[in-house]
């Protein structure tokens, strides 16, 4: 026993120092598991918190190009409003209907506003703070789209904030399919160019073309994207020989250096569509 | 201004600095990247006990964990050069006694050059640390192998530069003060 006390004494720094180290890794390793840390709640709300004060002060830098993108995203939801389009009929005035629940079908998505107090582009995983959290109706895993096209997932709120895993980060991965052919593929980052994204898995079959659109494909809805939002477009085709996959070069839509707005979108049947998959046996 | 005091600025001045400046910095490559925050931890005075210094360097590389949310991504790496510290200190320290008459390491109480060498010495261990934990999360051997070797020198011009900017009087502590 006396021994044992004596070991522990003479080797004391080493002992610390390991059991430090392993408090580091086993962090960072459930970090990487679950996105839960220590204090992880308090952390949030305070560096939260700082970002915000930080904000206010860029915000203004920002102001001009923040406010054409809204206005931009504006005229483009003008254009899509009924009263945009002259009807087919002779009918010159255009009525509302007044039943709008039942020939627009039941809401699916809602939409929450949220300003971005944080957001790095230069870590080879980055993530975003949004001043919306829990108190707001946040909910882990709501897809984050900005005015331009989609920017991420919720992966942790606290009381007033909440992070979100950007695409840019070598962890996230997004359904994604092109416009013309609706072929469907997996969206990631390979951490070089923060204007850039890959898609995998689209079959060489497929004709893809540059220039081509990228959507949030109709079965990214575990992330409870809306399908057919705007990802980028393709920049370059990668051949990869020894597969029977393209590796498509996306320049992402989103121009992740001047986010100052986004919505969370949040899918109200995505608890009854996961209950009816989760009844599907496995085997 | 005590020395407690000193510190407890320095460690959030730090903090701030890489997280809203250092950071926000658009990168020139993915290997480029500025890391400056350690610093605080190559500049702890002398006097405090090795167990503490780890402690420390803990706290503080967790700290900056909450910023960039990669908790123990930063405090692995700090808490190595914290242990290391002491021995390379050992080392290099001239034959006076240069722990009682200086409060910390700087290039008057050291030397100029064998400061420089515990400054590379120490931002090589720290950079080679982090990166090769983000190494095993992803990335080929290029990456680690470029990326160390990049932000190792980035880390030592903004090293430089900030010795220049903010020479620390390096107090000669006589008896009659202790």
């Amino acid at each position: 026993m006396r021994n044992i006390f004596l070991f522990i004494r003479r080797f004391f720094h080493l002992l610390l120092f390991f059991a430090l180290e392993g408090a580091a890794i086993y962090t960072l390793y459930s970090y990487n598991k679950t996105h839960q840390a220590f204090f992880g709640n308090i952390a949030n709300e305070v560096t939260g918190s700082i970002s915000k004060k930080y904000n206010d002060v860029e915000y203004y830098f920002q102001l001009k190009k923040t406010n054409e993108q809204l206005a931009a995203e504006n005229a483009n939801l003008r254009r899509m409003l009924p009263s945009a389009f002259e009807s087919a009929d002779t009918g010159k005035i255009f009525y509302v209907d007044s039943l709008a629940k039942d020939t627009l079908g039941i809401r699916k998505f809602e939409f929450i506003v949220a300003k971005v107090v944080n957001n790095s582009v230069t870590q080879e995983n980055n993530y975003i703070t949004l001043h919306r959290g829990l108190k707001q109706g946040v909910k882990v895993n709501m897809g984050v789209i900005g005015p331009d096209g989609i920017v991420g997932k919720v992966i942790d709120a606290s009381d007033n904030y909440s992070r979100v895993m950007s695409l840019l980060n070598r962890k996230s991965k997004v359904s994604a399919m092109t416009k013309k052919g609706l072929y469907i593929g997996e969206l990631d980052w390979d951490g070089k160019d923060p204007n850039y994204l890959t898609l995998h898995g689209i079959p060489k079959s497929a004709k893809v073309q540059k220039g081509d659109t990228v959507l949030t494909s109709n079965i990214s809805q575990k992330l409870s994207f809306p399908a057919g939002i705007m990802v980028g477009r393709i920049a370059d085709i990668i051949l990869d020989q020894s597969s029977n996959f393209y590796n498509l070069k996306v320049k992402s839509a989103t121009n992740f250096f001047t986010l100052q707005y986004v919505y969370l979108t949040d899918n109200l049947q995505q608890a009854e569509q996961q209950e009816l998959e989760s009844k599907t046996p496995k085997d | 201004m005590s020395g407690l005091l000193k510190n407890i600025i320095r460690f959030i001045f730090f903090i701030l600095v890489q997280a809203y400046v250092l950071d926000k910095v658009p990168p020139l490559h993915e290997y480029a990247k500025p890391i400056l925050y350690f610093l605080f931890v190559l500049w702890l005075p002398f006097s405090i006990n090795r167990s503490w210094q780890m402690i420390i360097a803990f706290i503080f590389g967790l700290c900056m964990d909450y910023f960039t949310s990669t908790p123990g991504l930063h405090a692995a790496p700090c808490v190595l050069i914290a242990y290391i510290r002491p021995f390379l200190l050992n080392i290099l320290l001239p034959q006076e006694t240069t722990e009682l008459s200086y409060s910390e390491p700087s290039p008057r109480s050291l030397g100029t050059m064998p400061y420089a060498v515990y400054v590379l010495i120490l931002t090589f261990m720290h950079n080679a640390c982090l990166v090769l934990i983000e190494w095993l999360q992803f990335g080929d051997f290029i990456f680690f192998i470029g990326k160390v070797a990049a932000a190792t020198a980035i880390s030592m011009l903004l090293i430089f530069v900030t010795e220049i900017l903010f020479p620390r009087k390096g107090r000669y502590r006589t008896n009659a003060a202790l």
